[in-house]
């Protein structure tokens, strides 16, 4: 058998990722997506957010169920642990959405993935965040992202899914471009 | 003779008779020209409406050092070549006007100078165009007037505190205009890469942000870039032809110039090349806030993928030679250093403190169509159209980015697609005329 021919399964439905493309392109109304999480202060500094509704393709949408993302701090914090840190799942946040990218860039060429594993680090000087230092910035001062993968790909190739999911995260945008927040009191 | 008689005549004389032609062509850069070449070559009547002079662009629009990047040897229009003494040299600017020049003159093109056109519109039975100097009824109109008219300079520019300076490709011409202090160049195509080279060199401290970007060598295996790419047919790419179609097309025409410059040295200019002047590389512009310059974390990306793209040519032009058997009569490939970052790039300039005091936007350019009074504009603004054939019966356009080729923008690029568009105009002038006959011939 032509290996051409063998097509690579990543468990991502390209051709209804690119049907969506198509669509979206000749209804830009459509493409608009909102976005939403819920949160409420448990105790201390655990508080729990929920995930259930979004907007998008003109009309209202439903996850299948809500989903829960609790944060707490460590107790080195004189806190309770219940949770990851929020910066934590900052970081959760950027892996996933560069790990399902590379999943589909890798389906749409052909390429099969064996294993895909990220590890992640991100420094941070806490004189910013506990106001000692003017001059230190209260988030991150760098992420540092290391991906090993295994695939049927050469290095250039695995190097450009990497550098291509990259170029179409959101999450990687949110990071790296600065964004309006607007955060006001009912 | 009576005086209303007097005032009649002197009326006509302040607006002359509506003339009639079968083309008229808007433009007497290379493009206007080549198209005018051809439509002459088929017998068609024509004119050539330009506003300022022949090669107006590149008399007024373009910055003192600049040269070409595409090497003598390619400056090559229908009918014509160049024949100076230099085919692997880079023009100069004013000797491109005058190439352009002489080829207006070599091909007897009926141009008419200074005459702007302030509107064309639909009506009997083609169009109406309006110009300073009178108005001309065309069946057909070539749209010849530059992908290049106006800088395309992004909203936030309006962030910038007052007292920095913004330039354009378009407004600069040397250094000596810049105030003393630094530069913040944004863009690294070919522009800001070769704007930033001169003013770095010409101590005002550089910093220039880069999104992504096209890195490519002057030269390779010892040959120039462009002679590979002219060679391996790269460039000859069709917009009919491309793997996914209108994405694929979408995608190439937006892409970016490349890094290459036009010098004696043939030095390849990138961004190594910029940073060991001692040039700051930094992401993105991404917004202005407060006096400070915010710029992406994506440089280091924005790099891999410029690098990544460059193996990927280099290796594409390598199996091209191997396969045409040039392999071995060639040098062997080099590959080029990955485009080195700092180990944390700034993502955040005070401007004041820097001392930033100009900020060049080599951001771009766009087509000017603010003149044009047909719903032939999609809603980003840009032209729709099919390889030249515009979206408006008897309307065409010549010289955007990848209009018929991936070439179609350059000098060398103009050749092939005035000799296409002639013809599909000439068929559709005959196409007309028969509709007319046939009316006439249809007993009433
Ligand atoms: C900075 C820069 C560097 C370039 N370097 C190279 C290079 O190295 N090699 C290469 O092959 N290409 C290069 N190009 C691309 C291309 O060759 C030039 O842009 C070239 O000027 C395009 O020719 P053109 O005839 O399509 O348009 P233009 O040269 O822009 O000519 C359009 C003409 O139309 C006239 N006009 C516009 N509006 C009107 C109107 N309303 N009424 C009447 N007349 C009007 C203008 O005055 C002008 O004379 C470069 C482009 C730029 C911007």
């Amino acid at each position: 058998m032509d290996t051409k021919t063998i097509l690579a399964d990543n468990g991502v439905n390209v051709e209804a990722l690119l049907g969506a493309r198509e669509a979206l392109t000749q209804a830009p109304e459509a493409a608009r997506f909102k976005w939403r999480a819920s949160c409420e202060w448990a105790h201390g500094t655990h508080a729990r957010s929920t995930i259930d509704t979004f907007y998008g393709l003109g009309e209202e949408q439903k996850h299948r169920q809500p989903h829960r993302i609790e944060t707490d701090h460590p107790e080195l914090f004189a806190a309770e642990d219940h949770a990851a840190t929020p910066v934590e799942v900052v970081l959760a946040g950027l892996a996933g959405c560069l790990t399902a990218g590379i999943a589909a860039v890798a389906q749409n060429r052909n390429i099969q993935l064996r294993s895909v594993k990220a590890t992640l680090e991100a420094g941070m000087d806490l004189q910013g965040i506990l106001g000692i230092d003017g001059d230190v910035r209260n988030g991150f001062d760098g992420i540092q992202v290391k991906y090993t993968i295994d695939a049927d790909a050469t290095r250039e190739e695995i190097e450009a899914l990497v550098a291509q999911s990259q170029k179409r995260s959101a999450v990687f945008d949110i990071i790296t471009n600065p964004t309006d927040v607007s955060v006001t009191v009912s | 003779m009576n005086a209303a008689a007097n005032g009649r005549a002197a009326g006509a004389a302040v607006r002359p008779p509506v003339r009639s032609i079968d083309v008229a062509v808007i433009g007497a850069g290379h493009s206007g020209l080549a198209m005018s070449h051809c439509l002459a070559a088929l017998g068609i009547e024509h004119v050539v409406l330009e506003r300022g002079e022949v090669a107006n662009a590149w008399r007024n629009e373009r910055w003192d050092s600049l040269r070409l990047l595409t090497p003598n040897w390619l400056s090559r229009l229908p009918g014509y070549q160049y024949r100076g003494p230099d085919p692997d040299g880079y023009m100069e600017r004013d000797a491109v006007a005058e190439f352009i020049a002489d080829y207006a003159r070599a091909t007897t093109a009926p141009v008419r100078t200074g005459t702007a056109v302030c509107s064309v519109e639909a009506g009997g039975g083609g169009y109406r165009v309006r110009t300073w100097r009178g108005d001309w009824q065309a069946r057909a109109v070539v749209l010849a007037s530059g992908a290049f008219n106006r800088p395309a300079i992004p909203r936030l520019a309006a962030d910038l505190p007052a007292g920095v300076a913004q330039l354009t490709p378009l407004s600069y011409r040397n250094p000596s205009q810049v105030a003393d202090g630094g530069v913040l160049v944004v863009g690294a195509s070919a522009s800001g890469l070769q704007l930033a080279d001169e003013l770095q060199r010409a101590g005002h401290p550089v910093t220039i942000a880069t999104g992504e970007h096209v890195r490519m060598p002057r030269h390779y295996r010892g040959r120039d870039i462009q002679w590979w790419m002219e060679a391996a047919g790269l460039l000859d790419e069709r917009f009919d032809a491309l793997r996914n179609g209108r994405d694929d097309l979408a995608r190439a025409r937006a892409v970016a110039s490349p890094q290459l410059v036009g010098s004696r040295e043939r030095a390849i200019m990138d961004l190594n090349a910029l940073a060991g002047e001692g040039a700051r590389i930094v992401g993105r512009l991404a917004a202005v806030r407060d006096g400070r310059a915010l710029f992406s974390g994506s440089l280091r990306n924005a790099c891999a993928l410029a690098d990544l793209k460059l193996g990927r040519l280099l290796a594409a032009l390598d199996e091209w030679a191997t396969g045409r058997g040039l392999g071995d009569g060639l040098p062997a490939g080099e590959r080029f250093a990955p485009t080195r970052t700092d180990a944390s790039p700034a993502t955040s300039l005070d401007l004041e403190r820097e001392n930033i005091r100009t900020v060049l936007w080599a951001t771009g350019f766009r087509p000017d169509y603010s003149w044009l009074q047909l719903p032939v504009l999609d809603r980003k603004g840009a032209l729709r159209h099919q390889g030249g054939v515009v979206d408006a019966p008897g309307l065409y356009v010549m010289g955007l980015p990848f209009l018929r080729r991936r070439k179609s923008s350059f000098i060398h690029g103009a050749e092939d697609d005035a000799r296409d568009l002639s013809e599909h105009l000439a068929d559709y002038l005959d196409a007309m005329a028969g509709r007319c006959r046939d009316c006439i011939a249809v007993p009433s």
